[in-house]
């Protein structure tokens, strides 16, 4: 039999208006409309969202964690990018 | 640049002392993937073939309201098997591999699935000790160190605990009822009361994984503790209902702090390992039967998608 997998799906759920799609999980399906119903059915049993997003798997492109040392690092000295960097008197409140 | 794999094993380990989670794409030793596999599939195995002893009594149960309860229960094992499929798929195994290492009994599932569930009552018991001792158990796997693993248990445990609370509610009615339904419970946990003990796996010091499993974190108790706080917690459960734990030897230890119970027949718990139990053939002969007769289904729907994939390209093209 030389039938093929069905493909990998990601799926993402946005779990009330005004928050962002997060990363739920994955699932196979044969085809998009197919993600989208088996996503329904496995994730979102108990009210988990008002919106589903489902994407190939084989479509992210990710970074390699071999390389986070050249990608992320150079933040680590920047300091001067965070509010707590910048010294201000006591007496001013607020800021 | 040369791998050093003596510095990867050790950085490896580094983070998971930090307490670091280890994810899909991060070096790890080849023994850490292939435990995982093994555990995250068992895992998942036993959630998908646990569907049928209990799926046997859903167009049986006694009223609606226990009905649906039943049904959406067997659906959420559906789905927990899915979610700890995925999870193993992260490590490089693909799902068609699962199954086959399943229906070939290359791969195992919890040995309490291969006991008959032969009154109402076993539907009861089985949400009661077997959901229970499952919980300890994912419970302490949400903080497990590879991180597909441990999301899936946290999704698991959120919806397990109505899954323990429905059966011990049958339990309790059963009790609250007439003399022979009384009886029906007992007997039931009769007969599940052991076979739960064994759910935790064999002893520690016959349990050769364990050390290094709790080196790397896949476990963060041995089977020995969590068979322990399970009896702890099930003792005054089974107080409430009104009902005997089938062990003369069961008694609070003061010292202790815990209860000490009877020796467990590991003869019956290797049988039933090794495909001796009494619903061993049945249960792997009904996943391999739906998964033959389903494959028309996965092929058509593969037919289709390529079918429509290919009419939009034709219609890009004209």
């Amino acid at each position: 039999m030389t039938k093929k997998e069905w493909p990998i799906w990601e799926v993402f759920i946005r779990s009330k208006n005004g928050l962002e799609h997060r990363h739920a999980g994955s699932l196979h399906a044969a085809d998009a409309e197919m993600a989208l119903e088996n996503a329904r059915d496995v994730y979102t049993r108990r009210q988990e969202g008002v919106s589903l997003w489902v994407v190939e798997s084989k479509h992210i492109v990710a970074t390699n964690p071999a390389e986070n040392g050249e990608i992320f690092e150079p933040a680590a000295d920047k300091a001067y990018r965070h509010p707590t960097f910048y010294v201000l008197p006591e007496e001013l409140k607020h800021m | 640049m040369e791998l050093d794999i003596n510095k990867l094993e050790s950085d490896f380990q580094a983070r998971i002392d930090a307490g670091e989670n280890i994810e899909p794409k991060n070096w790890m030793p080849e023994k850490y993937r292939k435990t995982h596999i093994r555990q995250i599939s068992q895992h998942g195995h036993s959630e998908i073939v646990g569907m049928l002893p209990e799926g046997n009594w859903i167009t049986r149960a006694p009223n609606l309201r226990r009905k649906v309860g039943l049904l959406a229960k067997v659906q959420d094992e559906a789905g927990h098997g899915l979610y700890l499929y995925s999870a193993a798929e992260t490590l490089g195994i693909s799902r068609d591999e699962l199954f086959h290492q399943l229906h070939t009994g290359k791969a195992k599932y919890s040995s309490i699935f291969n006991y008959p569930t032969l009154s109402w009552a076993d539907i009861g018991a089985i949400g009661w000790l077997v959901d229970g001792a499952a919980i300890i158990n994912q419970v302490m796997l949400t903080r497990t160190s590879y991180g597909p693993y441990a999301r899936a248990m946290v999704r698991i445990c959120k919806e397990e605990s109505f899954h323990q609370r429905q059966g011990y509610e049958m339990m309790l009615t059963l009790c609250n009822g007439t003399p022979a339904q009384k009886a029906m419970a007992q007997d039931a946990l009769n007969r599940f009361w052991w076979p739960s003990l064994m759910m935790f796996g064999p002893r520690d010091e016959e349990s050769p994984h364990t050390e290094q499993a709790m080196q790397w974190k896949i476990k963060l108790k041995t089977n020995d503790e969590l068979r322990q706080q399970f009896v702890d917690i099930a003792v005054p459960q089974a107080e409430i209902l009104g009902l005997t734990i089938p062990d003369p030897d069961l008694k609070w230890n003061e010292e202790r702090g815990h209860y000490d119970f009877g020796p467990i027949d590991w003869d019956e718990f290797w049988q039933v390992v090794k495909g001796n139990g009494r619903c061993n053939k049945e249960r792997l002969g009904a996943r391999v039967k739906a998964w033959d007769e389903g494959e028309w289904v996965r092929d058509a729907a593969m037919a289709y998608s390529e079918k429509k994939d290919a009419k939009k390209e034709a219609k890009k093209a004209s």
